[in-house]
């Protein structure tokens, strides 16, 4: 049961999901008859690359699946005169806690990603794309397949596309469970079939990415707004959001956790997070109010109830100490306990790190199992330093962000509602010394030590 | 007994390769149909797709591992896997494990001694406004679930009946999941 949501609330404003409520909205026949289908591709494909680049510089797109960098300046970096074929990539890996909206796009409009594929590919001079999806998202990867051959059988895709003399491959490649695929390097090794561990950053894939060619790796969302931007112009797309190139454009918004009507929202960019729970969602579950929530998946740090009037875009978000994330906002309310969330968020980490850095490897794994201790009522006061110590060693201090996406929404929840973690913990002088539990060769090789210093 | 591809999958195979530039990069979608039909990765299936890209089954095994959605052991003929991330944890998924842990009698993780039933938890499933959520054999979904729901899949699978109306069926009827 994907959510039907197909009436639209006066302050939602349509774009990337123009006609989702169509029926059949996922074949070509309906997208070209009557969603205005592959008329931007037919365009883009006659422009030059640098054309299509500065339309998308000049209408400020941002990278929507959680970074926010700029779309057309990440097209510029890939090399003019490049050695080796140059590829695009689209991350469909959706898999940050709360996040369900290119599911939507991929599983009701799968031909406006593939027109966006299209014109980005020109826009670089890929030959031939890949879109990595989510594995376990089977309805979306068969739809995305039915679009791929529907557009080869109808000359949009393979050679000469549109009689201009550009060639586009797409494949849509399954991932198979792995939260940090979603990470652009670790999608790549990922792609190039080894395990998904992200690569240390310089070479950037703009210049040696999958199969050591330049690569660009796009979001979903972020690429079915290209082909709205190439029909109507830069101009349309800012005026869109809340008026400025910094603000351009509509956020596909995913709503869970305790509202009245969970679900996808797009809205404008800029709009303010509390006319989003109360006036769309409709506010808190009767009798409840709003105690916290996540802006922008469960890696971003926690807004309390009265920091709600903060407006949803990039800027905005990060001046208030969070960010946008991928625009997943999961909803707590009275009767929620953060330290329980805060357990959950460091064990989902502790989960998905790939293994490759100390600060990840342990630091996540610590901080779950200090948060389970203090969730049980085992832990002491001290360990909410600790924690807050922990936190800070691991930011910023390995190849990837993951250590950084546990750390910044607990340490969040350790600063902004220390009391509720204090209620829970014991006085020091209370709380038995953890004993590190070890077995088998270890628990040998540390008897025989133990032996050797007695024996001294 | 000696894993080999099966004609179907051997045509697929020859796809594959023609999509990307390097052979060993089909292995991810190579495994996911290695697994339907062979179950689970057995040591067999391991060797096999190893010879056949030409890398060592170490390689395999190591990637095969690092996937959640691999299995190099045998599991119950039906995985449950509950999300229990935080969506699904405000929604009350823990209820629904539970009820899962009562009804089969085994802890999550553990696999019932007729080896029908396997209970997991997952993370996030992207079905967060639909939440609880539980998939049953990696994707099968089955949304906005309730405690008795739950319980009438277990029944419906145990008596051999489909989990809900086939994927595939609940897809045509209405072009929803």
């Amino acid at each position: 049961m994907t959510q039907k949501m197909t009436q639209t609330h006066p302050l939602e404003n349509r774009v990337v999901l123009a006609g989702f409520e169509e029926n059949e909205s996922w074949t070509l026949k309906v997208f070209e008859e009557k969603l205005g289908g592959y008329v931007a591709a037919k365009k883009a494909v006659k422009m030059s690359n640098d054309e299509i680049i500065a339309t998308v510089k000049e209408s400020g797109l941002r990278g929507l699946g959680g970074a926010g960098f700029p779309a057309g300046v990440k097209w510029s970096f890939i090399p003019k005169n490049p050695t080796k074929p140059v590829y695009l990539v689209v991350n469909a890996d959706e898999g940050e806690p709360g996040t369900f909206k290119d599911r939507q796009i991929m599983e009701h409009l799968p031909h406006r990603l593939i027109e966006g594929m299209i014109i980005a590919a020109a826009a670089v001079n890929a030959k031939s794309a890949y879109i990595y999806i989510r594995g376990e998202l089977r309805l979306a990867k068969l739809r995305l397949e039915q679009a791929v051959e529907e557009a080869y059988k109808a000359g949009y895709l393979g050679k000469d596309i549109f009689g201009s003399g550009r060639d586009l491959d797409i494949t849509v490649h399954p991932g198979a469970g792995a939260y940090i695929c979603g990470e652009e390097t670790g999608l790549i090794e990922s792609l190039e079939g080894d395990r998904g561990q992200p690569r240390l950053k310089p070479p950037f894939p703009a210049i040696s990415g999958v199969f050591g060619g330049p690569t660009v790796v796009n979001n979903v969302e972020t690429l079915s707004h290209v082909p709205g931007i190439i029909n109507n112009g830069p101009k349309w797309f800012i005026e869109l959001g809340a008026g400025t190139e910094r603000t351009s454009g509509t956020k596909l918004l995913c709503v869970s956790g305790d509202v009245q009507k969970p679900g996808f929202y797009e809205i404008p960019v800029g709009m303010k997070l509390s006319t989003l729970l109360n006036d769309i969602c409709g506010g808190p579950l009767p009798g409840r109010s709003f105690k916290a929530c996540y802006p922008g998946g469960s890696s971003a740090p926690l807004l309390r109830a009265d920091e709600f009037d903060v407006p949803l875009d990039f800027d905005s978000l990060a001046k208030a100490g969070t960010m946008m994330g991928s625009g997943a906002v999961i909803v707590m309310d009275d009767r929620r306990s953060i330290p329980e969330m805060a357990m959950r968020t460091a064990r989902f980490y502790a989960h998905e790190s790939c293994g490759q850095c100390v600060p990840c490897r342990e630091g996540t794994n610590w901080l779950a199992s200090m948060l389970k201790r203090l969730c049980k009522g085992q832990g002491a006061v001290s360990d909410i330093d600790k924690l807050l110590d922990a936190c800070d060693n691991m930011k910023g201090r390995t190849i990837c962000v993951l250590a950084d996406a546990c750390a910044m929404p607990v340490e969040s929840m350790l600063k902004k509602f220390r009391p509720e973690f204090e209620a829970i913990a014991k006085p020091d002088d209370q709380v038995e010394a953890q004993v590190p539990k070890v077995s088998g060769q270890m628990a040998a090789l540390m008897e025989s030590v133990r032996a050797r210093q007695m024996t001294k | 007994m000696a894993y080999a591809f099966s004609e179907k999958l051997e045509t697929k195979f020859q796809w594959l390769l023609t999509r990307y530039p390097q052979s060993d990069a089909v292995l991810l979608p190579l495994l996911h149909d290695v697994q339907d039909e062979a179950g689970y990765l057995t040591p067999d299936a391991v060797d096999y797709v190893a010879e056949r890209l030409s890398i060592s089954p170490a390689r395999v095994r190591e990637v095969a591992s690092f996937y959640t959605m691999f299995k190099l052991n045998k599991k119950g003929k039906f995985v449950l896997q509950v999300c229990h991330n935080l969506s699904c944890y405000l929604a009350g998924a823990d209820d629904i494990v539970k009820a899962l842990e009562d009804k089969l009698g085994i802890k999550a993780g553990q696999t019932t001694e007729d080896e029908m039933f396997t209970i997991e938890r997952a993370e996030c499933l992207a079905s967060c406004s639909t939440a609880p959520c539980m998939q049953v054999n990696v994707w099968d979904y089955h949304e906005s679930l309730t405690v008795e729901q739950t319980l009438k899949i277990v029944d419906n699978l145990k008596e051999g009946k489909l989990a809900m109306p086939s994927y595939e069926d609940r897809i045509a009827a209405g072009g929803d999941a």
